[in-house]
């Protein structure tokens, strides 16, 4: 240990000020990380334009058929807008944590004086735009394609259902970013979400899928969103939806420890 | 403070020198240890760093210098002894107010300018530096809206230092700067760190270039294997250690290169000799009296496993491998 310090090299920080600065680097930091996200074609595209694509495939193929007490482009478009979001917020965390520790680029922002949770907040706002937008996105595909059209409160009720359903999977992917390998991590992201997607009900309505994958599907976190969403439109198949919100509640905090366990594991870990 | 040549074979840490007044102090390392499992990182590390200085820690890869670096950063815990920043643990935000960093980096966010990079580094810090001071340090106002993805090998690493110089440090540090650039990019980085000094701000930088740290530093720490070597101004470590090596074609027997003053080893090459030493020029001298034959002569940086082992060797004319240079400074 060393003397107390004099006065000159604790400068007495203003709280006003320190929160300013903190609001601003805030704002920066979620400026980049949206436009660093939309000046990459292939994210852009992934995260937006292949739901729409696919609800617009499904949608016009079976628009008008009934799906229990709406039509399919409706049922669709709950499960298509929970297909979105869980990738937008998986890619958006997960990708992105993996490549730039892998960078080095995290470990740089580490050494900064950086509020930590400046970097979890701009990540949550970049995936919570891209949610809105392919959200937004389905919604007008659904009217022009498939004559959807909800009223307004409904519009409202699922877009922010969506909204905040994307947040577990925010978590999730802050798990799986900081336990993966650059390399490694959009392969087995894409590897958990496609098949979880299916096995949910997000692609199909989940009483067309085989008797197993409905019995497994209340396992699967994003069945839950998938149900929460439907339940907007009064087609959700069953339980009561606080039901499933309980089960995306209980599935943030488990993917919460998750994560804390992989980044103080990734913290740690050998440096040359 | 006079900075004493640390001897190769001191048997205990050296001795903590409060000497200093603590306001200059910018970091200090004290019996710092760290291992990563049965590798040892670092072994009773002690270090400080005043204000104004420029300290290489110099040492081959593996030695344990990034280690040091992360943990002045608050990267890294050490497991044993303690490590300050500005007097404070560097893993709390506010010493780290103070320092700059560029490390080692494969990658940066492509897609985003230099600009937009450097404001948002420099939104981190209470006083940074403004954009256009540091863009003219670094040589980047050509390339202020090109995305990263687009900058030379050059101006890259010129960027990574501008996101190091953003908050106007008092502390940087710099992480190998200058591996893998090119020769005309290193000596553009050099300018640059030239350019940066007396104005009390300090540098730690790490290398495994001795030419690198003779060129910056005003003092010299060489580390191997997690141990401090010796420590001390460029000068009487590159008398210390085999900086150069004389390579020449001539009659004159091992055993009279071994003879000569400043000779570290001596190797037989075929019809060559080829003799470590801290200066070339004594050597080629006594060569060219003695053989007026000698030819093939040619003279080169040695590298820096070759000035470890000379420098625990004390000139003697056995080679020792890499076990008996480790048992020959005992913790």
């Amino acid at each position: 240990m060393i003397a107390a310090q004099p006065p000159e090299v604790l400068p007495r920080r203003n709280r006003r000020a320190a929160t300013g600065r903190y609001l601003r680097t805030l704002r920066l930091e979620l400026g980049a990380e949206l436009l660093k996200n939309l000046r990459i074609p292939v994210y852009a595209v992934s995260t937006i334009a292949f739901p729409v694509m696919f609800y617009v495939v499904f949608g016009a193929t079976f628009g008008r058929e009934p799906a229990g007490p709406v039509n399919i482009a409706t049922y669709m478009l709950a499960t298509y807008g929970a297909f979105g979001v869980v990738g937008a917020a998986l890619f958006s965390f997960g990708v992105s944590v993996a490549i730039e520790r892998g960078q080095g680029w995290m470990r740089l922002k580490r050494a900064s004086p950086m509020p930590p949770s400046v970097l979890v907040l701009a990540k949550l706002g970049n995936a919570l735009v891209f949610s809105a937008a392919v959200v937004v996105a389905l919604m007008i595909a659904g009217f022009v394609v498939a004559g959807v059209l909800l009223s307004v409160p409904t519009y409202l009720q699922l877009f922010f259902v969506l909204l905040l359903g994307a947040v577990p999977f925010c978590v999730i992917g802050q798990a799986f970013g900081y336990a993966l390998g650059p390399n490694s991590a959009p392969v087995v992201i894409n590897l958990v979400y496609l098949p979880m997607a299916f096995a949910s009900g997000l692609w199909l309505p989940i009483h067309q899928l085989p008797g197993f994958l409905q019995a497994a599907a209340p396992f699967l976190p994003a069945f839950h969103l998938g149900q929460l969403a439907l339940s907007t439109v009064g087609a959700h198949a069953g339980g009561d939806p606080a039901g499933h919100a309980f089960a995306l509640v209980l599935t943030t905090l488990v993917a919460g420890s998750l994560a804390m366990i992989a980044y103080r594991r990734s913290s740690i870990a050998t440096y040359g | 403070m006079p900075i004493e040549l640390t001897p190769p074979t001191r048997a205990a840490p050296p001795t903590p020198r409060n000497t200093r007044p603590a306001a200059t102090l910018v970091a200090e390392f004290r019996g710092v240890g760290h291992a990563y499992g049965a590798t040892v990182a670092l072994d009773g590390f002690e270090l400080e760093v005043v204000r104004g200085e420029v300290v290489a820690v110099l040492g081959p890869n593996g030695a344990g210098k990034t280690t040091a670096l992360h943990m002045l950063m608050g990267l890294l815990a050490p497991q044993r002894g303690s490590v300050r920043l500005f007097g404070l643990d560097p893993r709390a935000g506010g010493a780290r107010e103070r320092l700059g960093a560029m490390l080692q980096l494969s990658g940066v966010p492509e897609t985003l300018t230099v600009r937009e990079h450097l404001r948002l580094f420099a939104s981190y810090y209470p006083a940074p530096r403004p954009l256009d001071e540091v863009l003219a340090l670094t040589a980047l106002n050509e390339v202020v809206d090109r995305s990263y993805g687009t900058l030379s090998g050059g101006q890259k690493q010129r960027l990574h230092l501008a996101i190091a110089l953003v908050g106007d440090p008092d502390l940087l540090v710099l992480d190998e700067p200058t591996t893998g650039l090119d020769a005309a990019s290193r000596r553009a980085l050099w300018t640059i760190f030239r350019a940066l000094l007396g104005r009390g701000r300090a540098i730690v930088l790490t290398t495994h270039d001795l030419e690198e740290a003779d060129l910056l530093a005003d003092r010299i720490v060489l580390l191997h294997r997690g141990r401090i070597l010796a420590e001390g101004p460029p000068e009487q470590i590159k008398a210390r250690t085999a900086s150069r090596r004389v390579r020449v074609v001539t009659h004159l027997a091992e055993s009279w290169f071994r003879a000569q003053p400043g000779v570290h080893d001596v190797r037989r090459d075929g019809s060559a000799i080829e003799a470590l030493c801290g200066a070339a020029e004594p050597l080629v001298r006594a060569v060219l009296i003695a053989d007026p034959d000698a030819h093939g002569l040619a003279v080169g940086g040695a590298t820096l496993e070759d000035a470890f082992l000379a420098l625990t060797s004390g000139g003697a004319g056995t080679t020792p491998d890499g076990a008996t240079l480790a048992a020959g400074v005992p913790a």
